[in-house]
């Protein structure tokens, strides 16, 4: 087949309002209702007894510079749809970029077909919990201003003025980026939900690299920033949502140039710093820090399709079976240990209106006075453990991957008696202060882990001493979290997190946002990292 | 998108280049049609097709870049999109490290990377796949986990200075997990393959069912050195951070575990052990890959590390240029030399020892030293006196892969693997390591 048959016959019939330049309003719902109608009414044609179809437009923005030099300015967008369908009882997806009725009706039919090929292999059908229908509703993450539409200029000169900022403080090399992510989702389903959503997120990041050339010893120290489901409004510093102390660090705004100016003094600083002695330590762990260490060990092994062994092939299974949670009594951690799933936190990752299934946001329990009360699940599995309805924990990374269960923000809450980090330093005859993230790893059933951090300041007799270096931690997760003595109060409470939690075959990513207050663990193996080679 | 063909794309990348008002303007088009199941439980979970294709626009005038992706193909979007990648190039600040794109290219004559019967795997042959994966599973009374998919590709790309390349890929991948029913035994394997005629879905699950039942009740030792027999799956995901770090500016501004102090590197130094040879072959029959690269660089066998030597680093245009030297991109294949000992022949050369079938969660830990960690998984088992001996527990190990290389005690035959943590294929032999760093036991099965 040439070109002129292959490729202009496919033109999408409603691509001519969708043009690169003009796409930060999202496609018309009134057009997504009609293609969404074309491939329900296809699919259930061809013996669907569920569908539900996702039109997605997903856009990126990339500003990388280095030094004084913008590398690359990268504004990425893609649009399609994907469709979901239960037929004879089982899953079947498929998705496409051609958007003609007549290809999303052929996908439709495509995805029905793959169905009843793989209900052949099927043991049991597959069980919806219930879901209504909430006709056509709306949802668009709260956000003052929207970083794409904010000149490219003030961008660039921003990154500039942080590698310049750091480069004068005696950085040897600094990148930056500035990561914008728009998700315009539209969904639909048999269930007679028509569900339109505008999301946004922002994620600024810098690595400051100071070399001794005469050693050849190097360190870096990246930002303290977090990724965050806002606008650019996150980019303006504000003196109320600063935390001074031996490092300055950020609530809901971020000061991107006073960070890098920091970050050169302290590179210095790790390259002078003394190498920790191993053994055990009480580890007093920031935000900053703590929210790797909580979605590795929380939130991962809380996830019900890893506990059921949907993931056994590749992100792995949890040590938290169906039995600790059936005895209610499972001791997960320490009563100072309470922990929330929430989807509707305002400003993080994985707030949205509705999941990618159809379900309203919610918030509920995971850890509750250190005993574990509930997992997170999907309308597929909800019926598992009992629920009448789904948590909606469904979410796909696009419109050309199948939704799954992802993790919603999992969150310590912080302690109800106040507390400041200061106080909480106070009361540790030795140990170490962390703040930030850096190295991170657990088993496949979230039982062992290692993490380490970007600053290490050494506690004596309540009091910081001095910085270290070479530092890791190992623990297994029920013994770390029974470990955690205090946690510091609700002014102290922030946010971290990450756009890339991987997961799935294929691989996907998700965003998910953690919270909690600076908390103080007691007596855990700290491992020295230097070796020579 | 249908795998389009040589015209095809050549066309439509004309027209879109014909839109250009830049400077300078390339365009690279991609596309594939891909299939999968994922199953669990024993019983098929999700399952797919996926038809994508895209256009990356970059625009440069002067020293000014813009970089902008569409995957609309109506005239209307397709000029959008290079008027968008112009507006931002205009707005971009110069980039003193700009290099113009390349001229016309002579690539080597393409490998046998698409198979047409991999293309045209169909939902019945991959249930069929999967159904065979399933009865060893039942049939051993044990609970697979796994996933298998299969793509077909074309890439091409076009600029304003007369480059044009094409090519089209196929693969297929599968990997399972079988687990014993009260959760106490563990086993994996993992295959990839361009051609769906050698991925034997029943023979490989079978190695996993074997490990899985094998490593049932398995013993705690004591974290510690120990000499360790990594296969292939396991190796992979610790070379490849050696064989991935080789970029030369990195290196030469002081920022890699191949720096030395006052700028200089450790290129042409010998880091480990004589017997390590690691070279790319884009046209290796058991490993075939692309003849150019996506900036259109010509693709060309090359050793990395000869001897124990390392011998080259990767070179970007801009930085080659600064240097002056010729530009050697990063490789698409690796391929470590080995002996002809199989896995087993290892095992019966080995006096006291632990085999490792998968390393997981793989983490940089130490950039200086090129330190990782990461553990054992889905099959860890005691050698002693040339026998596996029994299962033990899986470890956390924290070691650097030049000093894992520096300890080589034998190597045996290489064969293709997948990477677990990049997903990427390469042929690494089975590698016998002394004094290979354990720090920690874990619980997990």
């Amino acid at each position: 087949m040439g070109i002129s048959a292959s490729m202009l016959s496919r033109i999408p019939v409603f691509g001519s309002p969708i043009t690169p330049g003009t796409n930060l309003q999202p496609v018309d719902v009134a057009l997504k209702k009609k293609m969404a109608d074309v491939v329900l009414n296809a699919a259930r044609s061809k013996g669907a007894t569920y569908t539900d179809v996702r039109i997605g437009r997903y856009l990126n923005q990339f500003v990388v510079t280095r030094e004084n030099k913008v590398q690359n300015i990268v504004d990425t967008q893609s649009y399609g749809m994907g469709i979901r369908v239960i037929a004879n009882g089982c899953w079947g997806f498929a998705a496409t970029d051609k958007l003609d009725n007549d290809s999303i009706a052929k996908a439709a039919e495509l995805a029905v077909a793959i169905a009843k090929e793989n209900a052949r292999i099927q043991t049991d059908p597959v069980q919806l919990v219930a879901q209504k229908g909430f006709g056509e509703v709306s949802w668009k993450t709260p956000i003052e201003k929207n970083a794409f539409e904010v000149p490219i200029k003030d961008k660039t000169d921003l990154l500039l003025s942080v590698n310049d900022a750091a480069m004068k403080g005696g950085a040897n090399y600094v990148n930056s980026i500035l990561f914008l992510v728009n998700e315009q989702k539209y969904f639909a389903s048999t269930d007679g939900s028509y569900i339109d959503q505008d999301i946004h997120r922002i994620w600024p990041l810098f690595e400051v690299t100071k070399i001794d050339s005469k050693t050849g010893k190097f360190e870096t120290r990246q930002s303290l920033s977090a990724p965050r489901g806002m606008g650019y409004e996150y980019l303006i510093p504000r003196e109320s949502d600063k935390i001074k102390g031996v490092a300055t660090l950020y609530r809901d705004r971020y000061d991107m140039l006073e960070d890098a100016r920091a970050a050169a003094t302290q590179a210095e600083q790790k390259l002078k710093a003394k190498s920790v002695e191993a053994g055990k330590y009480d580890l007093v762990l920031d935000p900053s820090h703590l929210w790797l260490t909580i979605h590795e060990s929380v939130g991962h092994p809380t996830e019900l399709d890893r506990v059921l062994g949907y993931e056994a092939n590749f992100a792995g299974t949890s040590f938290l079976t169906l039995d600790k949670w059936q005895s209610g009594k499972f001791n997960f951690g320490s009563k100072n240990v309470n922990i929330v799933a929430d989807k509707t936190q305002p400003g993080s990752l994985g707030a949205v209106g509705y999941d990618d299934e159809g379900v309203e946001a919610k918030k509920w329990d995971i850890i509750k006075d250190g005993t574990l009360v509930n997992y997170q699940t999907i309308r597929d599995q909800a019926h598992i453990i009992g629920l009448k309805e789904s948590q909606g924990c469904c979410y796909a990374q696009s419109w050309q991957d199948v939704q799954f269960q992802r993790m919603p923000n999992i969150s310590l809450q912080p302690g109800k008696s106040p507390l400041s980090p200061a106080d909480m330093i106070k009361n540790v005859e030795k140990g170490i202060y962390i703040i930030g993230d850096s190295s991170f790893s657990i088993d496949q059933q979230r039982y062992n882990f290692q993490f380490s951090g970007q600053l290490y300041y050494e506690i004596k007799n309540g009091k910081i001493v001095g910085m270290l270096n070479d530092v890791a931690y190992q623990s297994n997760t029920q013994e770390f979290w029974n470990s955690c003595a205090a946690v510091c109060d609700q002014s102290d409470y922030r946010l971290g997190g990450s756009f890339f939690d991987g997961k799935g075959q294929p691989a996907q990513s998700s965003a998910v946002s953690h919270g909690s207050a600076t908390a103080h663990f007691k007596g855990v193996n700290v491992i020295n990292t230097a070796r020579k080679i | 998108m249908a795998i389009l063909s040589e015209d095809d794309c050549r066309a439509i990348l004309k027209k879109a280049l014909s839109y250009s008002k830049a400077d300078e303007c390339e365009i690279n088009f991609t596309g594939s049609d891909s299939g999968n199941i994922r199953y669990a439980r024993n019983t098929v979970s999700t399952s797919g097709v996926l038809s994508q294709s895209s256009l990356v626009i970059s625009s440069a005038f002067g020293k000014k870049l813009g970089v902008t992706t569409t995957n609309e193909y109506d005239d209307a979007s397709i000029e959008k999109a290079v008027r968008l990648s112009e507006e931002l190039a205009q707005l971009a600040p110069e980039n003193p490290e700009f290099v113009p794109f390349l001229g016309p290219q002579t690539y080597a004559p393409p490998s046998k990377t698409f198979v047409p019967e991999t293309a045209a795997i169909t939902p019945n042959q991959r249930t069929t796949m999967v159904e065979q994966s399933l009865k060893i599973a039942k049939d051993n009374k044990l609970t697979a986990a796994g996933f298998l998919q299969n793509s077909a590709r074309f890439s091409s790309m076009m600029n304003s200075h007369g480059l044009f390349a094409y090519n089209t890929s196929t693969d297929v991948n599968f990997s399972v997990t079988l687990r014993t029913d009260d959760g106490q035994g563990s086993g994996y394997s993992t295959k990839g393959f361009n051609d769906v005629s050698k991925l034997d879905t029943l023979a490989f699950t079978k190695i996993a069912a074997q490990k899985a039942a094998g490593s049932k009740g398995a013993k705690a030792i004591e974290p510690g050195k120990y000499t360790v027999i990594l296969e292939p799956a396991a190796g992979i995901v610790l070379l490849e951070q050696l064989y991935g770090s080789l970029d030369a500016r990195s290196a030469d501004e002081g920022r890699r575990f191949l720096s030395k102090p006052d700028g200089k590197t450790k290129l042409g130094e010998k880091m480990v052990d004589e017997r390590v040879n690691i070279y790319s072959d884009p046209s290796h029959p058991d490993l075939p890959t692309s003849s150019w690269t996506s900036d259109g660089s010509p693709q060309e066998k090359r050793s990395w590390i000869e001897k124990g030597v390392i011998k080259n680093f990767t070179y970007s245009r801009y930085w080659a240029q600064k240097k002056g030297v010729k530009q050697i991109p990063s490789p698409d294949s690796i391929i470590m030399d080995g002996g002809n000992a199989s896995l087993e022949e290892l095992i019966k050369g080995t006096e006291k020892g632990i085999l490792v079938t998968r390393l997981w969660y793989i983490r940089s830990v130490d950039p200086q030293t090129l330190l990782f960690t990461g553990l054992t998984r889905d099959g860890t088992f005691y050698i002693e006196n040339g026998q596996i001996k029994f299962p033990i527990k899986n470890f956390r190990f924290n070691e650097s892969p030049v000093i894992m290389l520096n300890n080589l005690d034998a190597l045996g035959k290489p064969e293709r693997t997948v990477s677990g943590e990049s997903f990427q294929s390469a042929l690494i032999p089975p590698m016998r390591i002394r004094d290979f760093t354990f720090t920690s036991l874990s619980d997990a099965v």
